[in-house]
């Protein structure tokens, strides 16, 4: 069996979007296209409004990923279990595909008595650790998320460290919105290395509206762009996530 | 704070858990503790007390249930409880299965509770316990992962360490399946999430560290020097620095290697406290030279023993000649 690559958008926000498509609406395009969209709400002291955690977990739902709310202290350590949530149950998701291909009817892992489901996951356990993962971050940079973009990149220089020491590729990109002159800006392109976004993190500069709808969409393009462009160079390696 | 899970799956006490595959009935006394990855109940079934782990999440309900089958695959390694029964339970109230699983229920102190009841001179002895325990898994190709005080207990008659949550048990190579920030590597920026034997004593470490600290600290600048400023501050950790530091820089490749060094270090502060007024001096010795210096003291205490077991003997062989010489003579004479 060819190892395929995950395809994941990670969104990092504080609230609701307010300008463009409906953010909803553009992870379930997402999710059509074999990304998953995972949303991580973060909190300060106070609750955040109900509206906005509906929109955070709409998204996810859609997006076929995981959400989380958390305040900003511990942004850390559930950036890496959303994330490592979320890729467990995406491959979950492609073994219950073959399940119910191989026997035929509407079984699923969780259908399974015990011990075979314990032999299901040996395989699911082995693909999370094996497989090439793509993350896209999405952070929001709009005025409210000034004081917590510290923590984001602390927390996303955690996961490279739990990403790194996988046996699976791993390649990151960052982008923000709103960025400098468009909605979306994409400040880190498709890299191995996520530590080099440090520096790219220290120049950015928070203000403006929220396009997380527009953000998505952009996010989901790019993935399309890099795969005609890497199916240009190397044809033979790409391996679609359904085909895994 | 757990927003894509819901939490409403809990069992009131009293309420009967029969399996849908095995049909095993367990009557739920009550609550023992809930974590991020389920909940676990004390509950009476045909084998006596058991605990009972249930959770909405099969994927991580297997995964722990792999572990302890492998687990109790190998022979005397008594660290994870052992596995008695697995199953899935038909909620009445949400309407669907929840898998769960049936393992001994340990019963004891946790591991901090214990301490300051009993005293800190506890911690070197259920740290070299852990460490055996620890090197045993290592063996057969596991790595803790997710170690801290938290997991475990130490049982009564005989005083006994065990760990009662496998959840974050990783095969050796891969990355850290769970972890809790201040017992990891990574967040201390020492190292990275790979489980190897080193990962699962740098959390051995901030064990011991956790005993003296039990408020724990955070990290603040850079984590390397905020630890080896924390091991200073503490007598207790400051007398252990040259076993701590190797195991925080991950330069111990197996843990009966600690667990030799702690040992040495232990058997030195013994013959220190025969002789105190030395004790400045030679802890002055153990900073300066690492694990030589223990077993060089060693030697000079056996070879002066040795030097007035010497004298005794010349002045023993000295006494028979002149015995047999007088006998000699006696028998001469007449």
């Amino acid at each position: 069996m060819k190892k395929g690559t995950l395809k994941q958008i990670l969104l990092l926000t504080d609230g609701c979007s307010n300008k463009g498509e409906d953010p909803v609406a553009m992870a379930a395009l997402a999710k059509e296209q074999g990304i998953t969209v995972n949303v991580i709400g973060i909190v300060e002291e106070n609750v955040m409004d109900e509206e906005a955690i509906a929109e955070i977990e709409g998204i996810a739902m859609s997006g076929g990923g995981v959400s989380q709310i958390v305040y900003s202290h511990q942004l850390s350590q559930t950036v890496q279990m959303v994330t490592r949530q979320a890729m467990t149950q995406t491959l979950q998701g492609v073994v219950n595909h073959e399940l119910q291909q191989i026997l035929g009817k509407k079984s699923t892992i969780e259908e399974l008595p015990p011990e075979e489901r314990g032999e299901v996951m040996e395989v699911v356990d082995e693909l999370g650790e094996t497989v090439n993962l793509e993350i896209l971050i999405l952070v929001d940079t709009s005025a409210s998320m000034a004081s917590k973009l510290p923590t984001v990149k602390e927390a996303l220089i955690d996961l490279s460290i739990s990403l790194n020491s996988r046996i699976g590729r791993n390649q990151f990109s960052l982008f923000v919105f709103p960025g400098k002159r468009q909605e979306v800006e994409c400040v880190l392109d498709w890299t191995p290395k996520m530590e080099s976004l440090s520096s790219v993190f220290d120049k950015l500069k928070t203000g403006g509206i929220t396009p997380t709808g527009p953000a998505i969409k952009e996010a989901t393009q790019n993935f399309q762009k890099k795969r005609s462009l890497r199916s240009l160079l190397i044809n033979d390696e790409y391996v679609d996530e359904q085909q895994l | 704070m757990n927003m894509s899970m819901n939490n409403n799956y809990s069992v009131t006490n009293g309420s009967i858990i029969r399996g849908k595959w095995h049909q095993n009935t367990y009557q739920v006394i009550c609550l023992l503790g809930s974590g991020a990855n389920g909940k676990v109940y004390l509950a009476e079934g045909k084998q006596g007390k058991v605990a009972i782990k249930l959770s909405e999440n099969s994927m991580g309900i297997t995964s722990e249930v792999n572990v302890l089958k492998r687990l109790s695959q190998a022979q005397g390694s008594a660290l994870g409880p052992s596995l008695l029964d697995v199953d899935d339970y038909f909620h009445p109230i949400l309407k669907k299965n929840l898998p769960f699983y049936v393992m001994e229920y340990i019963k004891g102190d946790h591991f901090i509770k214990f301490i300051e009841k009993r005293g800190i001179e506890w911690i070197d002895i259920l740290i070299l316990q852990l460490l055996n325990q620890l090197d045993h898994l290592h063996r057969i190709g596991w790595v803790f992962g997710d170690l801290k005080p938290d997991n475990l207990i130490v049982t009564s008659n005989p005083f006994e360490i065990r760990c009662i949550d496998v959840g974050g048990t990783t095969r050796l190579g891969r990355s850290i399946k769970e972890y809790t920030e201040f017992f990891d590597r990574g967040y201390w920026e020492m190292g990275t999430r790979k489980a190897d034997p080193s990962y699962d004593l740098f959390a051995v470490v901030m064990i011991m560290m956790n005993a003296v600290y039990p408020k724990r600290f955070k990290k603040n600048g850079t984590g390397k020097n905020q630890l080896f400023t924390m091991i200073d501050q503490h007598p207790y950790l400051k007398q252990r620095k040259t076993i701590l530091t190797k195991a925080l820089l991950g330069n111990y490749l197996s843990a009966s290697e600690m667990r030799g060094d702690l040992l040495t270090h232990l058997s030195l502060k013994r013959n220190q406290k025969s002789k105190t007024h030395t004790v400045h001096s030679s802890k002055a010795k153990v900073k300066k030279v690492n694990t030589s210096v223990p077993n060089r003291s060693y030697h000079h205490k056996v070879r002066k023993k040795r030097k007035k077991s010497g004298v005794f003997e010349t002045f023993f062989i000295l006494i028979c000649i002149a015995l047999l010489y007088s006998l000699y003579i006696f028998t001469n004479i007449f």
